[in-house]
Parts: C-alpha cells; sequence; structure tokens
C-alpha cells in the first residue's frame, strides 16, 4: 500500500497530463460527433429519401466496423490518400465519425418523441420551419435527448483510450508508456482506472440527475 | 370570408370530401356535424393549409389557399384542438405570447402583457405562471383560444373543442366561446354539442361520407331535419340509449 502512495505521488504528474489529452480529444471528438450525428438525424426524419438512404447507410456502415479499425483507416490510409493528419487530430475525426451515428440515434429519438400534433399546433400559429425547430421540436426534443446523450459522452470518454493505439498521448498510453518502464503494473494501472472513475462517475451522476429533473417536470 | 368551391380530398384511394362548397360570412357561426369519419376535420384542416385539398379553390378573404399564401392565410385563421396541444415547455401565458412574439415579431413584454389579459377574459388570470400538465382540460382549452385569440385572427376554427374534456368542465369553455360568438367573431366549430349549435350557431351544416348533406339555420336543420340521415343521426347522438 506504501508503495502504491509512493508510485502514486511519483506517476501523478505524469499521468494527469494524459488525463488532459484524453479530456481534450474527447470533446474535439463530442463536437464532431454532435454536428455529424446531426447532420445523420436530420437526413433521417426529412422528407427526401435520398436524404434518408444516404443517412441510413451511412449509420449501418460506421456502426458496423470497430471503432479501432476507423481509427487505422484515418490515421494510417488517409495519409496514403494524401492527407496526412496529427495522431491527435485523426483519433478526435476517427471518434467523432464513430460515435457520431449513436449521436444520430440519440437525436432521431429526440425528434420522435415531439408529438406532431405540436407541431401543427405551431403551423397553425403560422410559425415558420425554422422557428418550429428552434423553439417546439428542439426544446422539446433536448429533454429525451440529454439522458442519452450523457451516458453516450460517457462511453466515449472511455473509448478516446482506443487513441492510444494511433499514438496519441492520453491517459491510457502515457500509462501504457509509464508501466512498461517502470514495471509497476499494478500502482499504473489502478491509477488510471481511477482517474477514468474520477471523470465517468461524476458525470454519470449528473446525468442522473438530469433525468430525474426532466422527469418531473 | 372564407369559402369553398367544388373542394375535394383524397387520401390514397379514399376520397374523404368529395365536392364541398359553403360559404362563411364575416362574423358568422357555422357549426359542422356529422358521423365520425364524415370528413369534418379534415375540411378545417384544409382551410388552414395543414391539409392541401386537391380539386376545388378554397379562399379565406378572397385570397385562394396556396403555398404561398399559406403565412398569410394562418394570420387570419386561427385554430384550436381537440386535444388542446399547448406547448408543454411554456406556461399559460408563454403559450398564448408564443404567435404574437416569434410569428408577428411583437415586442415580448406587450405580447406578454396582452397574453395576460386574454387569459384574464377566458378566467385563467390566476393561471399565467402555471405549466399546461398543472391545468385541467377545460383550463388548457381556454389558454389554447387565447392563444387563437392572441393572434387576432378573422376567424376561428375549432374542431371538437370540448370532446376532451370531463363533462363538468365543458360548459366553461362552452362559455368562453359563447361571448365570442356574441363579440362577432367568425367562428367554424365542429362539435357534438347539438344544444350549444342550437344556441349559438347561425347556421349548421350536417356531413355525411365526405358531403354536405343537409344545411341551413341552426334551429332549422336541427329540430327540424328535412334529410333523413340527419334526422337519424341527431336521434343517435340526443338520444343515445
Ligand atoms: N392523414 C390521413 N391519412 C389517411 N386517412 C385519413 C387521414 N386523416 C383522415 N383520414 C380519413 O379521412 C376520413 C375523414 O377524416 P376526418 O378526420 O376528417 O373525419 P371527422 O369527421 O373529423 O371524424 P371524427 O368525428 O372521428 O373526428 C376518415 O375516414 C379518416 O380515416
Ligand atoms: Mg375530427
Amino acid at each position: 500500500m506504501s508503495q502504491f502512495f509512493t508510485d502514486a505521488v511519483q506517476f501523478l504528474p505524469i499521468l494527469i497530463s494524459g488525463l488532459g489529452v484524453t479530456i481534450a480529444v474527447t470533446l474535439a471528438a463530442l463536437v464532431i460527433s454532435v454536428v455529424l450525428g446531426l447532420v445523420w438525424a436530420l437526413m433521417g426524419i426529412s422528407k427526401n429519401p435520398v436524404l434518408r438512404g444516404i443517412s441510413r447507410v451511412v449509420i449501418n456502415t460506421v456502426r458496423g466496423i470497430p471503432i479501432i479499425v476507423q481509427l487505422f483507416y484515418v490515421y494510417f490510409v488517409l495519409p496514403e490518400l494524401g492527407v496526412q493528419l496529427d495522431a491527435f487530430v485523426a483519433g478526435a475525426i476517427g471518434l467523432g465519425i464513430a460515435y457520431s451515428v449513436y449521436q444520430a440515434e440519440n437525436f432521431r429519438a429526440g425528434f420522435s418523441s415531439v408529438d406532431p400534433m405540436l407541431i401543427e399546433a405551431a403551423q397553425a400559429l403560422g410559425m415558420s420551419e425554422r422557428k418550429i425547430m428552434l423553439r417546439v421540436i428542439m426544446p422539446l426534443a433536448v429533454r429525451v435527448t440529454l439522458p442519452p446523450f450523457g451516458n453516450t459522452s460517457v462511453m466515449l470518454l472511455k473509448d478516446s483510450s482506443i487513441a492510444s493505439t494511433i499514438t496519441v498521448a492520453e491517459l491510457t498510453r502515457a500509462g501504457q508508456l509509464l508501466a512498461v518502464s517502470t514495471f509497476q503494473n499494478m500502482s499504473v494501472y489502478t491509477l488510471i482506472a481511477l482517474l477514468y472513475l474520477a471523470m465517468s462517475l461524476p458525470l454519470t451522476y449528473l446525468v442522473g440527475r438530469l433525468e430525474r429533473r426532466f422527469a418531473r417536470k | 370570408m372564407i369559402s369553398l368551391k367544388n373542394v375535394s380530398k383524397s387520401f390514397g384511394d379514399t376520397q374523404v370530401l368529395k365536392d364541398i362548397s359553403f360559404e362563411i360570412q364575416r362574423g358568422e357561426v357555422v357549426c359542422l356535424i356529422g358521423p365520425s369519419g364524415s370528413g369534418k376535420s379534415t375540411i378545417l384542416r384544409c382551410i388552414n393549409g395543414l391539409e392541401r385539398h386537391d380539386g376545388g379553390e378554397i379562399s379565406v378573404d378572397g385570397a385562394p389557399v396556396t403555398d404561398k399564401s399559406l403565412p398569410a392565410i394562418r394570420g387570419k385563421v386561427a385554430m384550436v384542438f381537440q386535444r388542446f396541444n399547448l406547448f408543454p415547455h411554456r406556461t399559460a401565458q408563454e403559450n398564448v405570447a408564443e404567435g404574437p412574439i416569434h410569428v408577428a415579431g411583437r415586442p415580448v413584454a406587450e405580447a406578454m402583457a396582452e397574453a395576460k389579459t386574454l387569459l384574464e377574459r377566458v378566467g385563467l388570470a390566476d393561471k399565467c405562471e402555471a405549466y399546461p400538465a398543472k391545468l385541467s382540460g377545460g383550463q388548457q382549452q381556454r389558454v389554447g383560444i387565447a392563444r387563437a385569440l392572441a393572434m387576432k385572427p378573422q376567424a376561428i376554427l375549432f374542431d371538437e373543442p370540448t370532446s376532451a374534456l370531463d363533462p363538468e368542465r365543458v360548459g366553461e369553455v362552452l362559455k368562453v366561446m359563447r361571448a365570442l360568438a356574441d363579440e362577432g367573431m367568425t367562428m367554424v366549430i365542429v362539435t357534438h354539442e347539438i344544444g350549444f349549435a342550437r344556441e349559438v350557431a347561425d347556421r349548421v351544416l350536417f356531413m355525411d361520407g365526405g358531403r354536405i348533406v343537409e344545411s341551413g339555420p341552426a334551429r332549422e336543420v336541427l329540430t327540424a331535419p328535412k334529410v333523413e340521415r340527419t334526422r337519424v343521426f341527431l336521434d343517435r347522438v340526443l338520444n343515445p340509449l
């Protein structure tokens, strides 16, 4: 035990800088996944059958490929096609694309939870399509979307460790390097696990609170 | 003010409106009655463009109802729904002010003050801050009527405004509607409240199978219908046992 604490004091600064990268790559991937996810979801509920088809194909394709393969693709294959990406950027883009299909599903569930009769009420008031989206659909969809969105974000945070495989110096990779050089597997991986928990547990708690808050209204 | 000429409408293979023609004058109160599925709601929905009619012509204030004219038409013709359709994430007052602020572009403070006045007018002065979920059906429907009035419409379409209410809540909504009629509002009301129609409506249209089978002054049609189909329907509504 005392070994663990001396290791902790020694390793934590290195691991925490990895943690910073983990948070950065997670946030970047989150933004990408939300933007793309909204695009897929909006295409999926559009009146245009071609857009709906594209959305379905994209979602099924991305969902059917392991995330690690998608990251390898962005990092190792794109350069052969002339697109050279820095590991961090490749990680954020790869994770963002992979997670966009889960976000799309969250958004779709939110949109389809909105009672069509409310949309008709807004139309009858003479509201424009854009206003209906902003003032009726979005605020109501958010209540349904936010809890699964929170869960998806926690999963993304954990899956950001996959970026270690393409040399992004995030928490897991920083830990791996440390473990290899110090042989303190127990201390290092326990610390890594605790650091992930330190982020995911509060997030999960927050999601639960949001869920209860929306259920009450 | 509202005119339909030879209007027809089909959903897929089933024609639900067949050659419908009638006119509604400014200030007139017209009740639309008839059995379920006869096309009453569809007529209202075609007038304010929630459904597109596929034959004939509908015009409001002389302007034909088309995609391009819809915003203008909806500014003139408001709608009250059977299931109220209030925005659940907004208070009663916000529901009423939504159209004036976000469609008509009125200043927020002004629109909110007016919304309050309208809620007072339908007897809900103390419910401004209440969310729809906290209101009874009758209260929600009165908010629905205030929301329609807030757009300063020239006519209001009511689609079975009291059908979703507990019996003891029906009266409070009908009272508000009667007051509107007395003030000269143009109203088209789909309803099964025969007593209300007899007292308040100027005219009644009886529909069956997508057609207007009988029409005339409310008292005449409802007390001495000329058409057998109308008589059978009224008898069934008035004497359910
Ligand atoms: N969106 C739709 N798609 C297909 N059929 C529809 C649609 N809306 C209405 N219908 C059909 O059109 C016919 C007329 O419907 P409408 O709602 O106008 O009747 P209604 O007279 O209002 O009846 P109710 O008293 O039950 O409200 C019905 O047979 C109904 O099933
Ligand atoms: Mg109906």
